[in-house]
C-alpha cells in the first residue's frame, strides 16, 4: 500500500471552546475516494474545512492534534496557507461562481499563484474542464458570465476551478445537495476519472451516493469518527452498532 | 358621530398623498424656477470668460475651474481614506470596542455642521498649517466633511458582497488582501462609486465651509495655494449683494445641472450595483 | 499572511486618522472659543441678548432663541411631511411609483442650500410678506425652507425604520381585521418608534447646523423672536455673517458661538445614536 497523503492524528476542532470534531485519527491515501457520512452536526464539514484551514476565518476556532500533509503539519507556523489551499482544493455545497466570466473564474486561482502566461492558462483551463466533464458544454462560450450556466454546470465549473490548480486532494462538501439526479450522475462520473490524479474526500448526506461513489467510507457521529473501512464492507457488515443504526435509518 | 375605519383610512391616505404631491411639486418648482430664469443666459461665452466688475458682467470660468479643483481634490483625498477605513471595518477586524469607536467617530463627524468645518478649516489648514485661504485649505476641509459619507456607503457596498465569494477566493489560495482587491472591491465598486459621486455633489454644493477656507478671489487660480471662489459661493455673493440677478440665475443653473448630472450618474451606478450583487 | 497583518495595521492607522479629524475639530474650535466664554462669563455669554462686538458685548441669547425657533419650526414641518412620505412610500404606493419617487427625494437632498435660500427669498418671503404681513424674512420662512431641506434625511431614515418592522406584524394585524391605516398607526409606527425618533433628532441636527439658506431667509435680526413673523439670527448665520471681517475678541466670540453649536449638535447626535442603539441588532447582520 502507498504512503498516506494526509495523516490526521488526535485532531480536535473547537468553536468558542465547544468541540465539533473530537480526537480524530484518519488517513487519506493517494488515488482513493473517501466518503464521509453522518447525520447533521456530526463534524463532517468542520473536519473538511480543517483540511484546508478554512476554519481559520472563524474567530472562535481553535484546534489541537495534527494534520500531516506529505508528512508536514499543515498548522505549523511556517506553512503558507494560500499555497496549502491550492494543494487541498475545496468545492462547496452551493455552487458559487464569482460574478465574472467562466474563463476568469477558472484562471483566478492560477493568477493568484502567479501564473500569467496565456498559453499555460488556456491549456490548464481546457484540461480542467475536461476532467470536470464540462468542456464540450462551455468551450464556445468561455467568456460569457458564469452565472448563466445551469446549477449542475455551475457546480462542475466550481470543481474545474479547483482542478486547474492540480491539487493533491480534492475535498467536496455535499457537492450535489442542490442538484438533480442527472447532474449528480455527471459529477459522480467525473470523480471516478479524477481519482487517477488526486485523492478525493466527499462529504455527503446521501448514503447511496457514498455507496456508489467511494472506495472507503468514514462514519461520523457527534464529532466522533465511529468507523472507517472499505465502502462495500462498511455498508454490508459494519463493525459498530451505531453505524448499523444510522444505515438502517435510526438517526434519520 | 363615529367615523368608520374605512373612511378614516381614505382621509389619512389622501392627506399623505397630498403631502407627497406637494414635496414633488416643490422639487419640480425649484428646478424649473432656477432653470427657466437662468438657462437662457448660460451661453458659451458665459461659461468660458472671466467675470468683470465683480461678476456683474462677463462669465464664470474661474469659478467653474475653482469648483472642479476644490471639489475634485476633496474627493480625491477623501475617497482612498474612506474606502480604506471601510475595508478595515469590514474585512480586517471583528466587531468590538475599536470598531464601535470608529463608527461612533464617523457618525459624529457626519453630524457636524458645515459652518463648523469651515471654522476648523480656517484655524487649522489656513492659519495653523499656513495654507492661507486657498484651494488646498478648502479641499482638505471638504475632504474631512465628506469622509463619513464615503465610509458609510463603502461599508454598505462591501457588506452587500456575498460572504461566499470570500470563502471561494480563500479556498483558491488567495491572501486576505488579494481577496479584498480582486473579489470584494471589484464587486463593490459601483456601490462605492455611488458614495463618491454623492460626495462630489455635496462638495460642489457646499458654501459655508468653502467661504471660510477657500476665500472668494475672482481670478483664475494658478496654484493650489491660490484663493478661489466656487460656483456656489459666487452664486451666493451675486444674489445676496444684489450684483446681478441674471448672472446669479445663470450660475445657479450651471450648479443645478451639475448636481442633476451627478444624481443621475449615482442612480445609474446604484442600479448596476444592485444588478450585480443582488442576483 | 505576515503581509496581510501589516496591511491590516496600515488600514487601522488610516481608519483612526480618519476619525481623529473629529478630535482635531473639537480641539481647535474649543481652543479658540472657550477662553472668551470664560472671560465674558458663561452667564453673560449665554443669557444676554446684547451682541455688540465693537463695544466688546458678547451675548448670544438671541441667536440661541433664533436657532431654537427655526429648528422647532423645521422639525414640525419636516416630521409631518417625512412621516407622510415614508408611510405612503412603504405602505400604500405601488412599487413602481415608490421606486420613481425615491430618487426625487434624493435629488431634494442634493440641491445646494444656497439655492434653497435663494428660491425662498425670491418666492416664499414676498408671499409671506403680502399674505401675513411683517418683513417676510422670518422664523416662518426659515422653518419652511429648513423643513423641506431636512425632509430627505428624516424620510430616508424613517423608511429604513418602517421597512425593518417584520412583515408578520403587519400581516398579523391585517388578519385580525384591521384596515391598513389602523395597522400603520397601531402596529407599524409603534414598532418603528425608536428609528423614527432617531430620524427626527438627526433631522433637527441638520436644521440647527444649516447656514446659508437660513442667512438668506431668516432676516438675521438681533432679537429674541416674539412671533413666527419676526426676523431672527441663528448661531450659524452669526458665524457666517461676521467671520469675514472679525478679529481679536470678536473672532474668538464667533468661535465660541461655534463651540455652543458643536456642543448642541453632539448632544443631539448622541441622543439619536442612543435611541437607535435600542434596535442595533439589525446592524450586526451580515
Amino acid at each position: 500500500m502507498q504512503a498516506p497523503r494526509i495523516v490526521v492524528q488526535g485532531f480536535t476542532a473547537c468553536f468558542d471552546g465547544k468541540p465539533a470534531v473530537k480526537n480524530l485519527d484518519l488517513e487519506i491515501f493517494p488515488n482513493e475516494r473517501l466518503a464521509i457520512i453522518g447525520p447533521a452536526s456530526s463534524g463532517k464539514t468542520t473536519f473538511l474545512r480543517s483540511l484546508n484551514r478554512l476554519n481559520d476565518l472563524d474567530h472562535g476556532f481553535t484546534h489541537s492534534g495534527k494534520i500531516l500533509h506529505d508528512g508536514k503539519d499543515i498548522y505549523d507556523a511556517d506553512v503558507d496557507v494560500a499555497e496549502l489551499r491550492r494543494k487541498i482544493g475545496m468545492v462547496y455545497a452551493v455552487p458559487v461562481p464569482l460574478p465574472w466570466s467562466i474563463y476568469d473564474n477558472l484562471v483566478y486561482g492560477l493568477r493568484l499563484a502567479g501564473i500569467r502566461d496565456r498559453t499555460t492558462l488556456d491549456e490548464r483551463v481546457e484540461k480542467a474542464l475536461g476532467y470536470a466533464v464540462l468542456w464540450d458544454e462551455v468551450k464556445d462560450r468561455l467568456h460569457e458570465p458564469a452565472n448563466v450556466l445551469s446549477g449542475g454546470q455551475q457546480q462542475r465549473l466550481c470543481i474545474a476551478r479547483v482542478l486547474v490548480l492540480e491539487p493533491d486532494v480534492l475535498i467536496l462538501d455535499e457537492p450535489c445537495s442542490g442538484l438533480d439526479p442527472i447532474s449528480t450522475g455527471k459529477i459522480e462520473d467525473a470523480l471516478v476519472a479524477l481519482k487517477e490524479r488526486t485523492s478525493i474526500v466527499l462529504v455527503t448526506n446521501n448514503t447511496k451516493q457514498a455507496a456508489r461513489a467511494s472506495d472507503r467510507t468514514a462514519f461520523f457521529l457527534l464529532g466522533d469518527l465511529v468507523e472507517v473501512g472499505p465502502t462495500a464492507q462498511l455498508f454490508t457488515k459494519p463493525t459498530q452498532k451505531k453505524t448499523n443504526d444510522y444505515l438502517v435509518g435510526q438517526f434519520g | 358621530m363615529r367615523v368608520s375605519p374605512a373612511t378614516s383610512q381614505r382621509v389619512a391616505v389622501g392627506f399623505m398623498w397630498a403631502l407627497a404631491a406637494i414635496t414633488f411639486a416643490v422639487l419640480v418648482f425649484i428646478l424649473a424656477f432656477i432653470l427657466a430664469h437662468g438657462l437662457p443666459h448660460v451661453t458659451w461665452s458665459f461659461l468660458t470668460q472671466s467675470p468683470t466688475s465683480m461678476g456683474r458682467e462677463g462669465g464664470i470660468f474661474p469659478m467653474i475651474l475653482g469648483t472642479i479643483l476644490v471639489a475634485g481634490l476633496a474627493v480625491l483625498v477623501a475617497a482612498p481614506i474612506g474606502v480604506a477605513t471601510a475595508v478595515y471595518l469590514t474585512e480586517y477586524t471583528r466587531e468590538g470596542r475599536l470598531t464601535a469607536v470608529i463608527r461612533f467617530g464617523a457618525d459624529c463627524l457626519a453630524g457636524v455642521p458645515s459652518i463648523i468645518f469651515g471654522l476648523f478649516g480656517f484655524v487649522f489648514f489656513a492659519i495653523a498649517l499656513g495654507m492661507g485661504l486657498s484651494v488646498l485649505s478648502g479641499s482638505l476641509t471638504l475632504a474631512l466633511m465628506v469622509l463619513p459619507t464615503i465610509i458609510r456607503t463603502s461599508e454598505e457596498a462591501i457588506r452587500a458582497v456575498p460572504y461566499a465569494y470570500r470563502e471561494v477566493s480563500f479556498g483558491l489560495g488567495s491572501t486576505r488582501w488579494q481577496t479584498v482587491i480582486h473579489v470584494v472591491l471589484r464587486s463593490a465598486i459601483p456601490g462605492i462609486s455611488t458614495g463618491i459621486v454623492l460626495s462630489l455633489g455635496r462638495s460642489i454644493s457646499e458654501t459655508a465651509a468653502v467661504m471660510l477656507t477657500a476665500g472668494s478671489a475672482l481670478r483664475l487660480p494658478r496654484s493650489l495655494f491660490d484663493s478661489s471662489r466656487t460656483l456656489a459661493l459666487h452664486f451666493y455673493i451675486l444674489a445676496r449683494e444684489g450684483i446681478s440677478m441674471t448672472n446669479a440665475y445663470a450660475t445657479a443653473s450651471v450648479l443645478i445641472i451639475a448636481i442633476l448630472a451627478l444624481n443621475v450618474l449615482s442612480y445609474w451606478l446604484m442600479r448596476r450595483f444592485v444588478a450585480k450583487v443582488g442576483r | 499572511m505576515k503581509r496581510d497583518r501589516l496591511i491590516g495595521a496600515v488600514l487601522l492607522v488610516v481608519a483612526l486618522s480618519a476619525i481623529s479629524g473629529l478630535a482635531l475639530i473639537a480641539a481647535f474650535i474649543f481652543r479658540e472659543g472657550v477662553p472668551i466664554i470664560l472671560r465674558v462669563g458663561a452667564g453673560q455669554f449665554f443669557l444676554s441678548t446684547d451682541w455688540e462686538p465693537s463695544l466688546g458685548h458678547f451675548g448670544i441669547l438671541s441667536m440661541l432663541g433664533g436657532s431654537l425657533a427655526v429648528t422647532l419650526g423645521a422639525a414640525v414641518i419636516g416630521i409631518v411631511f417625512s412621516l407622510g412620505l415614508a408611510i405612503v412610500l412603504t405602505q400604500f404606493a405601488p412599487p413602481g411609483l415608490a421606486a420613481a419617487l425615491k430618487p426625487a427625494i434624493e435629488l431634494l437632498a442634493g440641491i445646494p442650500s444656497v439655492v434653497y435660500g435663494f428660491v425662498g427669498v425670491v418666492t416664499l418671503v414676498p408671499l409671506i410678506r403680502h399674505a401675513l404681513g411683517g418683513p417676510g424674512l422670518s422664523v416662518l420662512a426659515a422653518s419652511i425652507v429648513l423643513g423641506i431641506m431636512i425632509l430627505p434625511t428624516i424620510t430616508s431614515i424613517a423608511i429604513d425604520a418602517l421597512q425593518a418592522v417584520p412583515r408578520s406584524y403587519v400581516e398579523g394585524s391585517i388578519a385580525l381585521g384591521a384596515t391598513r391605516w389602523q395597522t400603520v398607526t397601531m402596529v407599524l409606527l409603534r414598532a418603528a418608534r425608536s428609528g423614527i425618533v432617531a430620524a427626527v433628532i438627526l433631522g433637527m441636527g441638520r436644521a440647527i447646523g444649516e447656514t446659508m439658506a437660513v442667512i438668506m431667509v431668516a432676516g438675521n435680526a438681533l432679537a429674541l423672536p416674539h412671533s413666527l413673523l419676526d426676523p431672527v439670527r441663528t448661531l450659524t448665520s452669526n458665524i457666517a455673517l461676521e467671520m469675514g471681517y472679525a478679529s481679536g475678541d470678536h473672532r474668538q466670540a464667533l468661535f465660541a458661538t461655534g463651540v455652543t453649536l458643536f456642543v448642541i449638535i453632539t448632544l443631539l447626535n448622541t441622543a439619536a445614536l442612543a435611541v437607535s442603539r435600542r434596535r442595533a441588532g439589525r446592524r450586526r447582520v451580515g
